[in-house]
């Protein structure tokens, strides 16, 4: 028993519980304080996932491996810029508290275990402790009825999705006597061992994780918990918990149940179809920007997906580069969003925008710089994320999703130019208050690698590659 | 004489499911029943654990089921406080009045 190979999440759960007591026992400022030890605490395990060893930890429960490492990376990161963007947003809405970087840290714990769940148990725990503390900062906002809005309806939802994926769990034990991934996987190299009861099962924990991603038909919770919820969480909501609910997927669906590929191909390019579609066309009509970003985060997760469907290392490849793009012009997209403010109220319409070139001229270049690379416009990052997944979908024979995956970007791109030409050449209304540096660095940073990324791919794409090879060895 | 197996069980684990499900969509009264729905649904698959766990010989299920007790807990505690803060801000729990935005 290897208990080191977990220190990341240890140390992580160990900071929590310390910065939940600081944050008690503080008096004055004690949010400031907490999230700066979030926030170390979030560059500390970063540290320890770099240099942690490989292996498998508390009798195979757990595994550390680069597919895992990859991912956490990923996570930490996206949640280093969440808790930036908190910082400034949350004390301009009143609802600075410093539970805020306690919940948003213990989720972050739950998501790197779900990155290295190795068995269906540690899957179940490590999705909770996410799920739980993220139906909290849903309704963070405690005195806004949007607010609470978005959290009941995110825990009702979510409750379901646990609910079915439980279901899907004990299918999948009962009908193969194991939790074990690589028992499962052992078990199923003949795939004529599978019974139709465990087929059923792998359906529901599809379903349940689909849920979590947020994959049509599961998506109905995206736009209303994405209006609803504080930009601030919403900006959490749209990085790491879905980077970790897709490296659960792609872990799941080819690690102990890859030899059933045939089982489940045609469902996941059934998902990723309807999202793509769903998320190009639903969020042509939308007039709030958040709205409009779950819609294009639920097309995002259709792009995402076609890369799970092809079901080989090179499109697994395709769905980590994919992610690694998504996170970052997410971030910085939610950093342009967080920044919209008048009067010291957020404005979050689509028309709040208009002029802002003439007004900001920063902000609108660095959100024309967003928008393009959603739109995959080339030599943007966003560009190459979606090349990378549409590549491997050709190379595995699936025409009919990369090419309805191209038309429907090509849809996409239509509301995110619609942003820029609202920005560049509508009548300006009133300015912005001035933004505070924190947002700036979170939009210029991420902003930089969106532009930037086509000079320096190889270091994102080889550790993609590795971690990919990793599911399939 | 009917011996009570491992089908009956599912089955059984199996309603639970489907009404937990209907209780979700179908009901149009009161948040506090989808709670309990959801309750419902984690009841099933502890069912289903237990049942399996015990015609394989495995204790793997036991534990699971164990688990899932407590996250069950957990969760209604979450959702329970969540329902409150909702009924402070709007003074009803009715479900057909979670209807601030659409969709």
């Amino acid at each position: 028993m290897n208990w080191t190979l977990a220190l990341p999440e240890i140390v992580l759960a160990v900071i929590g519980l310390a910065v939940l007591i600081i944050g008690v026992l503080q008096k004055r400022d004690a949010v400031t304080i907490c999230t700066m030890l979030t926030i170390g605490g979030f560059v500390i395990a970063f540290v320890l996932v770099l240099a942690g060893g490989k292996g498998s930890a508390f009798n195979g429960q757990f595994i550390a491996d680069s597919f895992g490492s990859f991912n956490k990376l990923l996570i930490l990161a996206g949640a280093t810029l969440a808790a930036i963007l908190s910082l400034d947003f949350n004390r301009k809405q009143g609802i600075e508290r410093f539970e805020y970087p306690v919940l948003m840290l213990l989720a972050v714990v739950g998501m790197m275990i779900m990155a290295s769940a190795s068995n269906l148990m540690t899957l179940y725990l490590g999705l909770e402790l996410q799920s739980l503390s993220l139906y909290v900062l849903a309704a963070f906002a405690r005195d806004d009825l949007r607010s609470s809005e978005a959290g009941l309806k995110y825990f009702v939802l979510g409750g379901l999705a646990s609910g079915l994926l439980l279901y899907g769990i004990s299918l999948v034990y009962g009908f193969s006597g194991t939790m074990d991934f690589s028992k499962l996987a052992s078990l199923l190299v003949n795939p004529q061992m599978a019974s139709p009861g465990l087929i059923v099962g792998v359906v529901f924990v599809l379903v349940g994780l689909a849920f979590k991603v947020s994959a049509v038909p599961f998506h109905m919770w995206t736009p209303d918990v994405y209006e609803g919820a504080p930009t601030s969480v919403t900006a959490f909501f749209a990085t790491a918990p879905k980077v970790a609910a897709m490296a659960l997927l792609l872990r799941v669906m080819c690690s102990p149940f890859g030899h059933l590929l045939p089982a489940w191909q045609s469902l996941i390019v059934i998902l990723s179809i309807a999202s793509m579609v769903l998320g190009a066309f639903a969020a042509i009509g939308q007039s709030n920007i958040k709205r409009l970003m779950a819609y294009s985060s639920i097309a995002n997760m259709g792009y995402a997906l076609a890369g799970l469907a092809v079901g080989t290392a090179d499109g697994v490849r395709g769905v980590l580069v994919y992610m690694t793009i998504y996170v970052f012009m997410t971030a910085g997209t939610f950093a342009c969003i967080i920044a919209m403010r008048r009067q010291g109220r957020a404005v979050e319409q689509i028309s709040d925008m208009a002029g802002l070139a003439t007004n900001d001229p920063m902000l609108a270049m660095l959100l024309a710089i967003f928008m393009f690379s959603m739109a995959g416009i080339p030599l943007m990052a966003g560009f190459f994320g979606k090349l990378y997944v549409f590549l491997a979908a050709v190379q595995g024979g699936l025409w009919t999703l990369a090419v309805v995956g191209v038309l429907s970007s090509v849809v996409g791109a239509f509301y995110y130019i619609r942003i820029i030409k609202v920005m560049y050449f509508d009548p300006p209304a009133a300015a912005f208050d001035r933004r505070a540096p924190s947002l700036s660095f979170v939009a210029v940073a991420t902003g930089l690698f969106t532009l930037l990324f086509f000079l320096f791919p190889s270091p994102v794409v080889d550790a993609a590659n590795v971690a990919a090879h990793v599911l399939f060895k | 004489m009917m011996t009570v197996g491992l089908g009956h069980y599912l089955v059984v684990s199996a309603i639970l499911l489907v009404l937990g499900i209907f209780g979700i969509f179908l009901n149009r009264k009161n948040v506090i029943v989808i709670l309990m729905a959801i309750e419902l649904i984690l009841l099933a698959v502890n069912l289903n654990l237990v049942a399996f766990s015990a015609a394989l010989g495995d204790l793997t299920g036991q534990v699971m089921a164990m688990l899932v007790l407590t996250v069950a807990a957990a969760e209604a505690a979450i959702g329970l406080a969540i329902v409150v803060v909702y009924f402070r801000n709007r003074g009803s729990i009715q479900v057909e009045d979670v209807n601030l935005m659409k969709g």
